[in-house]
């Protein structure tokens, strides 16, 4: 009996249902069903990665019909690269999360049952999988809505929380616009397929022979962009983002962030670079310009906040933003026929896909770790942790190293990727493209920059300096569990900076399937230690030599400053006469960002408050200092706020028409039955 | 000869180490000069780093491995940036390492490090300095990435061997574009490597200083080791420019006859840089923290004027 690659993908649906079904079996011994439960979604996930790895390294195309759905339109499943690849980054990161929530989970035993978790832990999964298998609009709505829905009852986890409920319930109504959307992009391209005869136009394969005229291409597309935009947190569709992802269980937020954004970037490629094929440039533009916005924004906002799960959150717009750059910037080379350096920017984007969903599980897997041990979501109440979580700091400063983009691990290659691809902008042949794509690189670089600067802060007042809070909890570190889950990913995190060469050459027949070009040759011309994007002399990086380089000389000017025994004096530290220096005069993540707040602070809506308390009704003697910090988004009142009255305004006028009062009704169903009668006969 | 390329990056990376303390000297001995002080000398900052590696370590009691590890890292980054920027000649077997991009995030890795250094005790000076030395850094990326893709632009390249060989290919024509894209450099080699008007080397005031807030708690043989990676860095952004915009003097081909002239034309630019850098740092006073803006703003509308420059002129 031979096995295809589509069957390896069944099984693991198959299997994360299964213990969906069965995991209200194990009601009674909760301790039992969290090991059992999660290993089973960790041999689920694994299965989903060697599915989705094979199927990209060999470059195979499997299609199953399953013998269900509508009579006229079963469902279709299809495991492409395309799918591969997004299976393979959706299993990795679950297959981590899974081992991690062996351990977190844990710390919910005697404070409420876990097996809602449990059961729509294994659903979400099972829809994202789904998502990418998908090979008709129907089966793929339908594993959205799974996935959506999921999603939306992990958030409610500990819905005794009422900022959990209003989370929720704000990213319920935004995925289901999205959806909506998408559903309406799905309906012109299945009309426009079979002149709206029949269901067979819904299939993808039906839609991919089609030819599109360019009006009805482009309504598609602007709709699919903005489902999946508001899925995937793009601004100004994110406000969901930063509500939902805090108040969800960790290993959830560390999906919902690392890997269900991701079926977002899947769909806006399925669509775009499969379904419709050709498209106009402005279209990338388009694409271009939100993930531009979404990357520079997303960091100043994150650079804002004190609560260390919410600034992850915000991070997640900031690196869609960048996947997006490489995809727009991909779009747009292709639409000009530039099919090697469409390759070149679309695997940018891919890598950055794949290592977003790593480093930024292992970031909240890292927060949560944190929120496990102190209980405290907000950094102002932190500090020192390093000294009694040592593993959890070191491996949450791999995260911190790989999200701010420097070498050598995995950020680093990914943007250095899309930087190159905008360097080759200059080849365009249209002068106003030439003119201002050169800011797209600008800004992409200051994204960079101040990334860092918002992980310096993160890690700095987190895990550095003294314990900031007011009451002293009793910290432990993480249990085994939990580290080894963090440190899979974090290992995979220096993996793939070390060594992008092997990922880019094994992920090459994506770009081959969506532009026309493989990039490998050349990416890997000078050997699997350099990277080279186009050509040798025009950039190389070397993931192995800098690694190697810089703990040669680390090593060898370690080893020659000891080989002279020098004494190390700990100390009390300096206080510079003052005699009263205590822990709340340290550095805060507020005042850490401060400078970057005043500077690009026409960005917020701040509003700062500063009272003082005099002493002896003495104004030069104050007695205390109240400071009071408010930060909002500018689009919710810009945007929101507007939305959310006029809606408000028209539920009420329709309101009207509840009167409440039996007769009333009966008039209206009498009303409508004839105009029913008149109208349509 | 296969070899010669190795023994020239050897010689490199001990030039580095062996010249950027005598640079720094020769700076603090102009800077002297210009203000009518008697100078220490070329050889004080040697003295400097032998005097402090001799030193006992004195640590903080809640330093963790990070404070520990900085210098050591920032140390390593810097000493492999130095291999990998063309001084002597261009055919260098470091050189595919790292485009300019890469290079940069060499120095973003050392920075990253000193500014979680400076969080590290918990005092205020530290993460202070920490906060203000990334803000800068953020302001300065930008432009920094503008004047690359400007001077790449003439050059279809980023790594810094092709671009010399590019210039010495025969389009020396003076650009204007690589003219705006020096401005732009200079101004961002003051922010990166804290020289005024952005930060003061030399000073230990609470209120102005950046770098030396972060590494205020450091002692010993770290301190040494920062200190010394600092003026390999102050070198390196010089060795840089010159690389970059005048590489004219090193060698093309690496065989060993021309690395001693490579080497002199090497040391009479150096000589030059200081004199520059001492005219603008005894001109110019050290800048408000948040006049910055408007520095790096003006670094990053030179290198966008040069870009601008070679689409429409060039």
């Amino acid at each position: 009996m031979t096995f295809s690659s589509i069957d390896i993908a069944s099984y693991s649906i198959l299997l994360l249902l299964i213990t969906a079904i069965s995991a209200s079996l194990l009601n009674r011994s909760q301790k039992l069903l969290i090991t059992i439960g999660f290993s089973l979604t960790t041999i689920a996930s694994f299965l989903a990665v060697a599915a989705g790895a094979w199927t990209v390294g060999s470059n195979l195309t499997n299609k199953v019909i399953l013998p269900a759905g509508l009579p006229d339109l079963l469902f279709h499943l299809r495991l492409d690269p395309l799918s591969g690849f997004f299976l393979t980054v959706i299993g990795l990161l679950s297959f981590f999360v899974s081992i991690y929530s062996i351990g977190y989970i844990k710390g919910f035993l005697g404070h409420r049952p876990v097996t809602s978790l449990i059961i729509f832990y294994c659903l979400f999964l099972a829809g994202m999988f789904m998502v990418v298998l998908a090979d008709d609009a129907l089966f793929f709505l339908i594993s959205w809505e799974i996935m959506a829905a999921a999603s939306y009852f992990l958030v409610m986890f500990e819905d005794e929380k009422i900022e959990n409920r209003r989370a929720a319930f704000l990213y319920i109504i935004v995925a289901h616009v999205g959806a909506i959307a998408i559903l309406l992009s799905f309906g012109i391209m299945a009309g426009l397929t079979t002149g709206f005869q029949g269901f067979s136009g819904y299939t993808f394969d039906a839609m991919r022979a089609t030819k599109f005229p360019l009006g009805w291409a482009t309504a598609a597309f602007l709709l699919a962009f903005f489902g999946f935009a508001a899925k995937a947190g793009v601004i100004p569709l994110h406000v969901w983002l930063p509500e939902a992802h805090p108040v969800a269980p960790s290993n959830i937020s560390a999906l919902m962030s690392g890997v269900m954004l991701k079926t977002a970037i899947y769909g806006i490629i399925r669509i775009s670079f499969d379904l419709l094929k050709v498209f106009p440039w402005w279209w990338g533009a388009i694409v271009l310009v939100f993930g531009l916005v979404s990357a520079v924004m997303g960091v100043l906002y994150a650079l804002m906040q004190h609560d260390l799960k919410r600034l992850l959150a915000y991070h997640s717009v900031e690196n869609i933003g960048i996947i997006l750059i490489g995809i727009g910037l991909s779009m747009i080379f292709t639409s000009f026929q530039m099919p090697l350096l469409a390759a070149l920017a679309l695997t940018a984007g891919l890598f950055h896909t794949m290592n977003h969903a790593m480093f930024k599980g292992l970031l909240f897997m890292g927060a949560g770790a944190v929120l496990h041990a102190t209980h405290e979501r907000n950094m102002e109440e932190m500090g020192g942790l390093i000294h009694k979580m040592p593993w959890t700091a070191a491996l949450f400063l791999v995260g911190c190293i790989s999200i701010s983009a420097l070498p050598p691990f995995n950020g680093f290659v990914s943007e250095w990727l899309t930087f190159q691809a905008f360097l080759l902008s200059p080849s365009l042949p249209s002068p106003l493209l030439n003119l201002l794509i050169p800011m797209g690189a600008a800004l992409l670089a200051l994204t960079g920059a101040l990334a860092a600067a918002c992980f310096v802060k993160a890690f700095g007042v987190t895990f550095l300096g003294h314990w900031r809070g007011h009451h002293n909890p009793n910290i432990k570190e993480a249990d085994w569990p939990m580290r080894i889950g963090m440190l899979l990913s974090a290992l995979t995190c220096l993996g793939l900076g070390i060594l992008p060469t092997l990922f880019i050459d094994w992920m090459d027949a994506l770009s081959e399937q969506l532009v026309g070009a493989k990039i490998a040759s050349s990416a890997t011309g000078l050997g699997w230690m350099w990277l080279t994007p186009i050509a040798h002399d025009r950039a190389s990086y070397s993931g192995p030599i800098v690694f190697v380089g810089i703990m040669a000389v680390v090593v060898i000017a370690y080893v020659l400053l000891h080989s002279r025994p020098a004494a190390i004096h700990r100390v009390p530290i300096w206080d510079c006469g003052f005699e009263k220096i205590n822990q709340r005069m340290q550095y805060n993540a507020t005042s850490f960002s401060m400078p970057i707040r005043r500077i690009f602070g026409f960005l917020f809506s701040i509003k700062e408050n500063v009272r003082l308390v005099s002493y002896l009704g003495n104004a030069v003697f104050p007695k205390r200092l109240h400071y009071h910090l408010r930060i909002r988004d500018l689009f919710w009142g810009w945007l929101y706020k507007p939305v959310v009255k006029a809606s408000f305004w028209a539920s009420r006028q329709v309101g009207r028409l509840q009167q409440g009062r039996i007769q009333v009704y009966l008039i209206y169903s009498f009303v409508t039955i004839i105009i029913l009668l008149v109208f349509l006969r | 000869m296969i070899i010669y390329p190795f023994i020239i990056e050897i010689l490199q990376i001990l030039i580095i180490l062996a010249v950027a303390p005598a640079f720094a000297g020769w700076v603090k001995i102009l800077k002297c000069w210009s203000q009518g002080r008697t100078s220490p000398g070329l050889f004080q900052p040697y003295r400097d780093i032998v005097k402090l590696f001799s030193k006992d370590v004195v640590l903080a009691e809640n330093a963790s491995w990070i404070f520990r590890f900085t210098p050591y890292l920032v140390f390593g980054a810097t000493v492999l940036a130095g291999g990998i920027v063309p001084m002597l000649s261009v055919d260098l077997p470091l050189a595919a390492t790292a485009d300019v991009i890469a290079l940069v995030a060499l120095f973003a890795i050392a920075r990253f490090f000193i500014a979680l250094a400076g969080m590290d005790i918990g005092t205020a000076f530290g993460g202070m300095g920490s906060s203000r030395e990334m803000t800068i850094a953020s302001l300065a990326e930008p432009a920094m990435l503008m004047a690359i893709f400007t001077v790449s632009l003439a050059s279809k390249s980023t790594s810094l061997s092709q671009m010399i060989q590019v210039i010495y290919s025969g389009q020396s024509v003076f650009r204007p574009s690589i003219a705006f894209a020096l401005l732009a450099f200079i101004l961002i080699a003051l922010a990166e490597t804290g020289r005024i008007p952005v930060d003061n080397p030399a000073t230990h005031l609470e209120l102005t200083m950046i770098h030396e807030a972060m590494i205020l708690e450091y002692s010993g043989r770290h301190l040494a080791l920062i200190e010394w990676a600092g003026m390999m860095k102050l070198f390196l952004f010089v060795m840089l420019g010159i690389a970059v915009f005048l590489p004219w003097g090193i060698a093309a081909s690496g065989n060993l006859e021309a690395i001693p002239a490579a080497f002199l034309f090497m040391l009479l630019k150096l000589g030059i840089a200081g004199v520059c850098l001492v005219l603008i740092e005894t001109g110019l006073a050290k800048m408000r923290l948040f006049r910055l803006t408007e520095f790096l703003g003006s670094a990053f509308l030179l290198a966008t004027l040069g870009m601008l420059s070679y689409f429409i002129l060039e």
